[in-house]
């Protein structure tokens, strides 16, 4: 037989990610386009996509974006921190709790309580997270795990906030298309806010920590301090999910601090693709739809998401999105060798 | 307030890492505006020195003071915003970004916004030119290039770089000459000779003795954690103790 | 008197339970957080046994040890193993596998599976009856607990100090690449400690459910427990955990005779935050815990 030939995949950047990749990239439309092409079809994408719901399908697209929310929250802090956050469902809790109480001990209207839950709920998750962003990763890891499984065993035992009833009769938004196009619009801005932060002066920071904290810590920065700033925001939102979720069934329960909203975030994070900010989103707006089609099955939708997450996280850790991104980007040919 | 006493003074400092002591009752006082060097062969507790002085390690005994206060145990982020950084012999600067980038990190500093008074303008234009005083050609687009793709002086400078954007009045070098060679050193010693003059107080820990002792007024030697000498660089090569250290004792 | 007494059977409890969380996070340095989920799997199997394949209890206590044993080492060689040194990896992953246990346990209606929910499903004690203590009434299995305990934490010391293999979990918990040096294979010896510390998870549910029921919800408050010791003790120290073990069991039982039961809860979270705040190396860990790297 003939000596063995064997092949390779070979990839090459296309001839037109290479013209846009400097200044020149402005200098024609089809380069424009190549660049916008993604963002536009993400963007219009999104916000036409409530018109051929229907209304169950659109709720489940409000479900979708909290999730998304959070599932940019985990991406921000496990690549761009440095932090495992388990446990999401304490922002979603402590602002769908304080938002839904707001309304109900005083009456103001959703509105107003939503903004104040999402700041009250990211001040409180927090502060009660600080104790552990001066030690290492792990600690955090572990506390933000604990922190929501012992807020449902606090209310429930000592029957505060409604205990294990919750509290209905909360008031809900208007109507459906401004639930379903606040959620959205706030998903895209909160991933823009991101991904500016993240290219700016404190997303150098926080890639310090993250990379050489010495050399950020010689350079007159104090860690801990950041790192505080950074699970605040991304506490923000997830305590603006949690308090448009109370608005959105209205009615507030201990399910507000459920397993869910810190598990399939990470499904969605890691499946989307870590690190690329617009892969979570991407994630959860699968993920989410696919979780509601099996709800008949009971918990055999988180099973499955559980698989979906260590098979990615094993076997394709890069996710969803930086496939995409090859492919966009670069093509891609046997040879051989 | 501090222009009689010592600008850094470390009073009978000891570390120890499990069995080993790294570093046993050394003391040692460093005055404003000098240079000291900090020799002795490998192993003999100098990076713990540096470790210790600038927070990053707490001394099991021992006091360090800085400009008149007792920064002992402080966290090496405060010690830096007081004006006392270091750098380190393992370097790993942002790889993929443009070399300029990190220095963003130190302006971005309490003390840097403090002395500079609010709002900095552009942070970015600040740090390229700090890295084209310290010898990246602007005209060559050298602060642009991604740090990664460095040549090593160009990485030892970018390291005494992030240093100078912090402002410091002390910086502690942990061998920076490492690795250079000896026309790079040379290009290098005008660099430092001239933070001399602008008013920094230096300590070098190095290997390289003979491109040290150009530099040094004061030469401190240690040797197993303890210091053995301290005085003029020219003294102290005389000092039998420090050449037995080097040398090893004599056979005959 | 009662308070003694039962404050040592909750104090043991909690060292059982975090005593096989420990050894692997400190051998492997992988925090398992399928811990708990082997814990009510464990008691799960055991119940399969005795119930519908009418094992004898003796019996049935080996086989689901042996399971459990297994099921740790197949965690770590399938998944964990690809995971080593990425520490976000590592905790999602066992995350995930903590929950398709636990979660899988309580689906109902797949297959006919019908689920573990609801208190219908409880472990008969291993020793029925009551005896008299000091003048207060205690079960036979809450002794056997203490005993147990006891045994276990005496064992292992054994086992770490006089045995080759023990030795060897020694030396990677104390320094990894020094082991390595000397010859000890680390992925070896962290499959040995998944498995081992398995298995003291199946353990302490079997000696600990016959108390109570059956639920999944237990694996998730288990793993919190178990959590809780090792930050109080400090995370990584056998002693600490012990000792934490019995600092909690008794001041949660001292806050219910004082409080009532409700504020169990609120106790523990106090006394992990304030340990976090003035003491975060934990009561017996080592300071240089704290900070990423020197």
């Amino acid at each position: 037989m003939e000596g063995t030939k064997t092949r390779r995949k070979k990839r090459l950047d296309r001839s037109i990610k290479v013209r846009t990749e400097g200044i020149y990239a402005l200098s024609s439309w089809s380069e424009i386009g190549y660049l916008m092409f993604p963002r536009a079809l993400l963007i219009v994408g999104l916000l036409i996509l409530p018109f051929f719901l229907d209304l169950y399908w659109q709720r489940v697209i409000c479900q979708a974006g909290i999730y998304a929310l959070l599932a940019l929250a985990f991406d921000f802090l496990a690549e761009f921190v440095g932090l495992v956050c388990l446990g999401g469902a304490l922002f979603v809790g402590a602002g769908g709790y304080i938002s839904g109480l707001l309304n109900s001990t005083f009456g103001w209207h959703p509105l107003i309580c939503i903004p104040m839950g999402t700041i009250g709920g990211a001040v409180f998750s927090t502060v009660v997270l600080i104790p552990a962003l001066r030690l290492r990763g792990i600690y955090f890891a572990i506390v933000s795990f604990m922190l929501p499984l012992f807020a449902v065993y606090i209310i429930i035992a000592l029957s505060i906030f409604g205990g294990t009833e919750g509290i209905s009769a909360l008031d809900t938004l208007p109507n459906t298309w401004v639930e379903i196009y606040l959620i959205l619009s706030v998903v895209l801005i909160a991933l823009f806010l991101v991904r500016r932060l993240v290219n700016e002066d404190m997303g150098l920071i926080l890639r310090g920590v993250k990379e050489n904290d010495q050399a950020v810590k010689a350079s007159g920065i104090s860690i801990t301090n950041y790192r505080i700033r950074a699970v605040f925001i991304a506490a923000l939102l997830g305590s603006f999910g949690g308090a448009y979720l109370s608005h959105l069934y209205g009615w507030l329960g201990i399910s507000l601090f459920s397993m869910d909203f810190s598990i399939l975030p990470i499904a969605a994070a890691v499946m989307g693709g870590l690190g690329s900010l617009a892969g979570p989103v991407l994630g959860a707006l699968i993920l989410t739809p696919l979780s509601e089609a099996l709800r008949g099955f009971g918990q055999l939708r988180v099973v499955v998401y559980s698989v979906i997450l260590i098979a990615f996280i094993v076997y394709k850790p890069e996710g969803i999105m930086s496939w995409l991104q090859r492919k966009y980007q670069q093509f891609e040919h046997w040879e051989e060798v | 307030m501090e222009n009689n006493g010592p600008f850094l003074s470390l009073k009978g400092v000891s570390k120890a890492f499990g069995g080993v002591q790294a570093v046993l009752d050394v003391s040692f006082d460093l005055y404003k505006g000098e240079i000291l060097g900090v020799i002795g062969p490998n192993g003999s507790g100098k990076t713990t020195l540096v470790n210790l002085t600038s927070g990053f390690i707490r001394p099991d005994r021992g006091t360090v003071s800085f400009k008149g206060k007792n920064i002992t145990g402080q966290p090496p982020h405060k010690i830096a915003n007081m004006g006392l950084t270091r750098t380190f012999q393992v370097m790993r600067p942002y790889h993929s970004l443009a070399a300029f980038k990190n220095l963003i990190v130190p302006l971005n500093s309490p003390r840097v916004k403090r002395t500079r008074g609010g709002r900095l303008g552009d942070l970015d234009a600040v740090a390229i030119d700090i890295l084209e005083d310290i010898g990246f050609e602007r005209d060559a687009r050298v602060p642009y290039k991604p740090a990664g793709s460095l040549p090593l002086g160009y990485l030892k400078r970018l390291e005494l770089g992030r240093c100078i954007a912090l402002q410091p009045e002390v910086v502690l070098c942990d061998e920076i000459f490492s690795g250079l060679s000896m026309s790079e050193i040379s290009s290098l010693l005008p660099l430092m000779e001239r933070l001399q003059m602008e008013g920094v107080t230096l300590v070098m820990v190095e290997h390289r003795l003979r491109e040290l002792f150009r530099l040094a007024d004061r030469v401190m030697v240690m040797n197993f954690g303890e210091k053995i000498a301290d005085g003029p660089p020219a003294e102290v090569m005389e000092d039998p103790e420090v050449r037995r250290a080097y040398m090893g004792r004599e056979t005959s | 008197m009662e308070i003694l007494i039962y404050g040592t059977v909750n104090s043991v409890t909690f060292a059982l339970i975090a005593v096989g969380f420990t050894l692997v996070y400190g051998v492997a340095r992988v925090p398992n957080f399928a811990h708990g989920s082997i814990y009510v799997l464990s008691g799960f199997l055991t119940y399969t046994f005795i119930k519908d394949l009418s094992m004898p209890y003796p019996l049935a206590v080996i086989v689901t040890l042996l399971i459990a044993a297994a099921i740790g080492l197949v965690i770590y060689r399938l998944i964990l193993i690809r995971l080593r040194g990425l520490p976000t990896s590592e905790i999602i992953a066992s995350f995930a596998v903590s929950l398709i246990i636990l979660e899988g346990l309580r689906m109902q209606g797949i297959w006919g599976f019908k689920g573990f929910i609801g208190p219908f499903y409880m472990l008969p004690p291993f020793i029925e009856g009551k005896v008299s203590v000091f003048g207060v009434f205690v079960d036979y299995q809450r002794l056997l607990i203490i005993a147990a305990g006891f045994l276990v934490v005496g064992a292992l010391w054994f086992f770490t100090h006089y045995t080759k293999v023990g030795l060897k979990l020694r030396a990677i918990a104390q320094d990894e690449h020094a082991a390595m040096m000397l010859g000890i294979h680390s992925d070896r010896t962290a499959m040995i400690s998944m498995a081992i510390g398995s298995a003291l998870a199946g353990l302490a549910a079997l000696l600990i459910l016959p108390l109570g029921n059956i639920t999944a919800e237990a694996g998730y408050k288990v793993l919190i427990y178990a959590l809780a010791v090792c930050i109080i003790g400090g995370l990584g120290s056998w002693g600490g955990a012990v000792l934490a073990a019995f600092v909690i069991g008794f001041a949660m039982k001292i806050s219910t005779a004082l409080f009532g039961a409700m504020w169990e809860s609120v106790v523990l979270v106090g006394t992990i935050i304030a340990i976090l705040l003035f003491r975060p190396s934990g009561l017996m860990g080592r300071q240089k815990e704290l900070e990423e790297r020197v």
